[in-house]
């Protein structure tokens, strides 16, 4: 049995819009194993970064979780949406963490980062400002920044410098969870590959266990040990990194793999997806997809399908694999 | 190459911005600082073709393509569209020399009106330009919308900016670009804002165009994936300055520059089973207030000679490779 750091049940979280009640995630059901690594991709309005907030209980109004548990398997087995906020204060940062795209708008411009590491740090931990501004500069050297730039302020940093001091943050404190928003989509090519090897290597080095969300399916195959693909609010497939890629079960894996230009090749044989994501207000019956869908059968207008195992840790919701 | 092939001559272009000081900075220091954003580059576009100008942010491939459109003016250099340079015309002339010219920008939230329907959005160059008014004008668009898929036509003439799709909104600035027939479009990271599956559709759309319509692309990326799904010709640039130049073919399957090959190394994959080996250049993109002596990339270079640090080098052809264009020692 594998060492779980998550188990999400059933989650449901929706927004209140003016045309209606969108269900950004609807019953998602997901495991995340400890050390690993976990993509969780799909298009913009796929629900993964409200998931991902979900998990953090940072989804604020319009947003809010609806239903389902977030059980989480730190130090102690909790489900962190019955945690009081005062409680979950203490998760966050402490023992999950998350990365954001933007690192501009989470470093408050007016502090210098080697305040911030210190005020993160002292503020889950027993260590004085001296012991604290050690940790601080042991943990700037570790991600490669040289400590003369501890006292600079944000905007004195690079997009690439200001992203690894976020990852420091999450580090800072030892989370078992580090959850990723799209952390690379700011950075440039080279910086974002600098990155991803520095992020695995942290990665192995801590034993880190991350969810990485992205929409680059690049990042995703560089990067991710499974992968998650949502869509509409739903988890559509699940798989490790590889049998995803060599043989997609659900038709839209397999489209929007299809979709993506890849450098390496010679020639790339691309084939275009028709129609767009469906409008969440007001959703089309039965599967999400299916109005998009290349092998659309009769039932998969009607009727929902289930998120199962259809094969040996190969997970989908798709008719195509239900007898 | 006889001149007539080419639409668009760029020489010695230099682009440096003046850096703002405060009152005591001025009294303190003399010299003035400048962000050298395009720091003396050449290159052609050929009538017809997609000429592709990629790099890293600071590389000022944006910049290059504002200098053309003359949104800019170049602190030196010269820019010649079919033969006639830019400099040397008058505001007027000018003027109607941006017919021929047209934008396609990223964000097409950003780049279009809140306040203006779709349709009149679309049409409003026609307007200016004195091509065509009311009824007429509505004809037109409406026959270009069509053409970029941005159907029902007649309904998502009158939706606001906020009512279409980020699809939709794309075509819609793709259709405003067009509906002068221009000769030449430059177009900025055209696909950025879309979402992955539609991108390719966009692309598709973009060059079914420029066979129908004769166009000329100037495509501005930092995606060398999708550039090599739709380019031509390829100019890398690094720090303001083009460092490798050629055809598709080239420059990819044969990257001969440091930068070039570190940056196709770096681009994520979508193929678990292609991870990365390679060693990336250390260190990241210095500011190009003060770019290093020499050659720009040399503090990164793994290939790095004394000569790097000296002598800036300039585009050279590769023996026995016609066409393809390499500055380095």
């Amino acid at each position: 049995m594998k060492d779980t750091v998550l188990e999400i049940k059933n989650l449901e979280v929706e927004y209140s819009v003016r045309a209606g009640l969108v269900k950004a995630v609807d019953n998602v059901s997901l495991s995340v194993y400890r050390g690993e690594a976990l993509g969780l991709v799909g298009e913009s309005g796929c629900g993964k970064s409200t998931l991902g907030r979900a998990i953090l209980r940072l989804v604020s109004i319009p947003g809010q979780i609806t239903g389902g548990q977030i059980l989480f398997r730190g130090p102690w087995e909790q489900d962190l949406l019955t945690l009081s906020e005062r409680e979950m204060v203490k998760v966050r940062g402490k023992h999950i963490s998350m990365v954001f795209q933007d690192p501009m708008t989470c470093l408050n411009p007016l502090e210098r980062i080697s305040d911030h590491i210190v005020e993160t740090i002292q503020t889950h931990g027993p260590e004085d400002k001296q012991e604290a501004r050690r940790k601080a500069a042991e943990l700037i050297d570790r991600l490669g920044i040289r400590d003369e730039r501890l006292d600079d302020y944000p905007h004195q940093l690079s997009g690439g410098m200001r992203q690894r001091v976020m990852i420091g943050l999450a580090l800072a404190l030892n989370a078992d969870l580090i959850i990723a928003d799209e952390p690379t989509t700011s950075l440039d090519v080279i910086v974002e590959a600098q990155f991803l090897d520095q992020l695995r290597d942290l990665q192995h080095q801590f034993n880190l266990t991350i969810i990485l969300i992205t929409h680059n399916i690049g990042v995703v195959a560089e990067f991710a040990d499974r992968v998650a693909v949502m869509y509409a609010g739903k988890l559509v497939e699940l798989a490790d990194v590889h049998p995803l890629f060599d043989d997609p079960l659900h038709p839209y894996t397999r489209g929007l793999l299809n979709s993506v230009p890849n450098i390496s090749l010679t020639e790339d044989h691309l084939k275009i997806m028709s129609g767009s994501p469906p409008d969440l207000t007001n959703p089309p019956p039965g599967c999400k997809f299916h109005p998009r869908c290349p092998s659309v059968m009769d039932h998969c207008q009607v009727q929902e399908p289930p998120f199962r195992e259809v094969q040996p840790d190969r997970w989908t919701a798709c008719w195509l694999y239900e007898a | 190459m006889p001149e007539s092939e080419n639409l668009i001559k760029v020489r010695g272009l230099r682009k440096w911005f003046p850096i703002q000081k405060s009152f005591i900075e001025r009294l303190v220091t003399r010299e003035h600082q400048f962000v050298r954003a395009v720091d003396g580059i050449d290159f052609e576009i050929r009538r017809g073709e997609v000429f592709g100008l990629a790099g890293e942010s600071g590389s000022g491939k944006t910049t290059t393509g504002r200098l053309i459109l003359r949104l800019v003016d170049p602190t030196e250099g010269h820019i010649f569209f079919d033969g006639v340079d830019l400099a040397a015309l008058s505001e007027e002339e000018m003027r109607r020399m941006r017919k021929r010219m047209q934008v396609i920008f990223q964000d097409p939230f950003a780049s279009m009106n809140p306040r203006m329907k779709t349709g009149d959005a679309i049409g409003h160059s026609l307007e200016i330009f004195d091509v065509a008014k009311g009824e007429d004008k509505r004809h037109q668009v409406l026959e270009m919308m069509e053409r970029v898929g941005l159907t029902p036509a007649h309904v998502l003439y009158s939706k606001y900016p906020h009512q279409l799709s980020g699809g939709q909104r794309q075509r819609a600035i793709i259709a405003r670009a067009l509906v002068l027939h221009p000769d030449f479009i430059v177009a900025d990271e055209p696909i950025a804002m879309a979402d992955v599956s539609v991108r390719v559709l966009l692309l598709d759309l973009m060059m079914e165009l420029k066979e129908e319509l004769d166009l000329t692309y100037l495509y501005i990326t930092h995606d060398l994936a999708t550039a090599k799904y739709v380019c031509d010709r390829i100019a890398i640039m690094y720090l303001g300055m083009i460092c490798e130049m050629g055809t598709l073919e080239q420059v990819y399957r044969n990257p001969h520059h440091p930068y070039t090959q570190a940056l196709l190394a770096a681009v994520p994959v979508p193929d678990p089973r292609a991870r990365r080996e390679k060693e990336l250049p250390k260190g990241e993109i210095p500011s190009p207030i003060n770019p290093p002596p020499g050659c720009r990339f040399h503090p990164r270079c793994p290939a790095s000679k004394g000569a790097c640090s000296r002598e800036l080098p300039h585009l050279r052809p590769v023996p026995g490779d016609e066409g393809h264009l390499v500055a380095c020692h």
